[in-house]
């Protein structure tokens, strides 16, 4: 090789990233936990879901019912409103027959109401579909009137009515931020071990390739490898499920870039436990403790609502909660990215921590 | 006769925390020549060859390949050697054939895979992945990617070291093969027949420090000359003789 001609960086950033993306592309794990898991909890749950899409709600008897949001829960289809008495309501509900009771008051400021939303053990989800139609159209009621072109109030309500809110619409964004984290973390982790112990990376720092750019490179394939993981979930629940996407195409390539924001967040603590754990035996502990606690307190499969006040601290430092609730604004009530900037800000600043940590502890060997 | 000396060493150090695993070596290694590295395992010589090889920071001293320093000049370095690892992996993932494009790649050349596993004799595996091949063919396969940017100084560390009779065998063939071709090179071994064969001139090393260093025959008959006398009866042949003449010499690996 002629020593004098310059480095093509790009070609040999090139060649790392396609061998990077073939070896996680048929790394079995990868693909089960990736792909395979969110498709077949999408395919459970959505199989339960699609059954019964009808929910009962009541109202407390003093419920302001001139307020808007009584108005379009009225119109929605798959909302039933009780006429039982408050207290056969508070029973129904601790049987879970009535998802949620709904109390609107007004505010404390003119023009402005509170809305308490008292949800069941018994029907977590029926509890999360509701909470989530409520606040769907609290939120479109305040996009309103923050965004002094946007319509009145009563066509918004009417629009929200004609929607049918599925089992799926919950359940999908938290089946993303699943598959997301899984290849973010564990896949990160399960590689990097094995190939340092194997010494792989160690081959590939003897060619005049810079070190950096073998981790950019190792960064990307997963970045390609888990847009195509996002395309497949989103794709299969659109077409299996018919999952609604608000404002269609938009909304689409919104979540793929939050998608992409999440991985590389994630990817940081795939690094970190790569740099912590030496032997591969150990990295399904490690990745566990940063990744099952996420999955159950995150609001992935249920909300968290009605936790422990423990649980919902812990809950609300965590980075896939962030990430699901941006994730359900996008897709649910159709938000764009000024509507998330406080999600996005938290899992930024999770990401510039994780990598501060994750780039100090790291090592090309895995032993020394 | 004056040889041109390509890599040169000079009081090299290596310390891994309070434990010193090179003491302060020197030597020099001459273009085209095979230069080996005797010793047990813990001497310091994998250290020694991943200092030169740009892998390993070293403690203290001086190491100058081909003109370019090893404090200064890696990338460079990084460009004109091949090196081969003890014991190392690839991709587990990607086929014979990736791995090499993956290496041209990364060197900026453009070869044609198949010529290169044709070399060493693996043109039937192309499709295979790396963890599918028998011991001696991994060890066929790591020189095969040593060679692909045509390096000026290959290095392989202990090369032929869990490998069966014939598989050694038709690896010292190779090895030989690459030494016509001009290239230099620069090798660990604790199997002292194969330092004997292989080698124009071996360091030996203990503990750190490079006990002595010359051509394999003055070594011999140095130790000749204090009046040393082998232990057992040489014999025209020895076992492992016996045992690749019964199994045929053709490889089954």
């Amino acid at each position: 090789m002629n020593t004098e001609m310059k480095y093509n960086r790009v070609r040999a950033l090139f060649s790392l990233t396609k061998a990077s993306l073939l070896n996680i592309s048929r790394n079995p794990s990868t693909l089960v936990f990736g792909i395979l898991f969110p498709i077949i909890l999408i395919a459970i749950f959505g199989f339960i879901g699609n059954g019964s899409s009808t929910y009962q709600v009541g109202f407390s008897t003093n419920t302001d019912k001139s307020n808007p949001i009584y108005v379009a829960v009225s119109k929605i289809s798959n909302l039933s409103i009780s006429n039982l008495s408050p207290t056969e309501q508070q029973s129904e509900l601790t049987k879970g027959n009535i998802s949620a009771i709904i109390d609107i008051q007004p505010g404390n400021y003119p023009n402005t109401a509170n809305v308490y939303l008292l949800t069941t053990a018994a029907d977590p989800q029926g509890g999360a579909i509701v909470s989530n139609i409520i606040t769907s159209i609290a939120n479109e009621i305040n996009l309103a009137a923050a965004h002094p072109r946007t319509i009145a109030v009563k066509i918004i309500t009417d629009q929200v009515a004609g929607r049918k809110f599925k089992t799926i619409d919950f359940i999908l964004p938290g089946m993303l931020g699943f598959g997301l984290l899984s290849t973010g973390v564990i896949s990160t982790a399960f590689v990097f071990v094995s190939l340092k112990k194997t010494l792989v990376i160690k081959r590939l720092f003897a060619t005049p390739i810079n070190p950096g750019l073998i981790l950019i490179a190792e960064g990307i394939s997963r970045l390609i490898f888990s847009l195509v993981q996002s395309i497949i979930i989103i794709g299969f629940g659109v077409i299996g499920y018919g999952y609604t996407l608000v404002n269609g195409l938009s909304t689409f390539l919104a979540m793929l870039v939050l998608s992409a924001i999440g991985l590389i967040v994630f990817l940081g603590f795939g690094l970190l436990v790569s740099s912590l754990v030496k032997n591969e035996n150990a990295v399904p502990s490690v990745s566990n403790l940063i990744t099952l606690p996420q999955f159950l307190l995150a609001g992935t499969f249920f909300p968290v609502a009605g936790f422990p006040d423990l649980l919902q601290k812990i809950s609300s430092i965590l980075p896939l909660t962030y990430f699901n609730t941006a994730m359900r604004k996008i897709s649910f009530e159709g938000a764009n990215f000024a509507d998330i900037s406080k999600e996005l800000l938290v899992l930024v600043i999770w990401g510039i921590v994780i990598y501060a940590i994750a780039i100090k502890m790291f090592s090309w060997e895995s032993e020394e | 006769m004056d040889k041109e000396i390509i890599i040169s060493v000079k009081d090299l150090v290596m310390k891994y925390g309070s434990f010193t695993a090179v003491k302060g070596i020197s030597f020099d290694v001459h273009k085209g020549e095979v230069f080996g590295l005797l010793g047990e395992n813990g001497a310091g010589k994998t250290s020694t060859l991943e200092i030169i090889e740009t892998l390993r920071k070293k403690t203290s001293g001086q190491v100058i390949v081909s003109g370019y320093n090893v404090d200064h000049h890696q990338p460079q370095i990084k460009s004109i050697i091949g090196v081969q690892l003890q014991a190392a992996g690839f991709y587990p993932g990607l086929r014979l054939t990736e791995i090499l494009h993956l290496f041209a790649g990364l060197y900026n050349v453009n070869i044609n895979p198949l010529d290169f596993l044709k070399d060493v004799d693996l043109l039937d595996k192309a499709k295979s992945k790396f963890s599918d091949l028998s011991g001696g063919q991994k060890q066929r396969f790591s020189i095969a990617t040593t060679l692909i940017n045509s390096p000026h100084i290959i290095f392989l560390d202990e090369p032929t070291t869990g490998l069966d009779p014939q598989a050694r065998r038709h690896l010292w063939e190779l090895i030989r093969g690459i030494k016509t071709k001009g290239t230099t090179i620069i090798l660990t071994t604790h199997y002292m027949e194969e330092a004997e064969i292989l080698c124009d001139r071996v360091g030996i090393m203990d503990e750190g420090k490079i006990i002595d260093l010359d051509t394999p025959s003055n070594l011999i008959d140095k130790l000749i000359q204090t009046g040393f006398k082998a232990e057992k009866k040489i014999k025209a042949a020895n076992l492992e003789d016996v045992f690749l003449n019964i199994t045929g010499k053709n490889i089954t690996d």
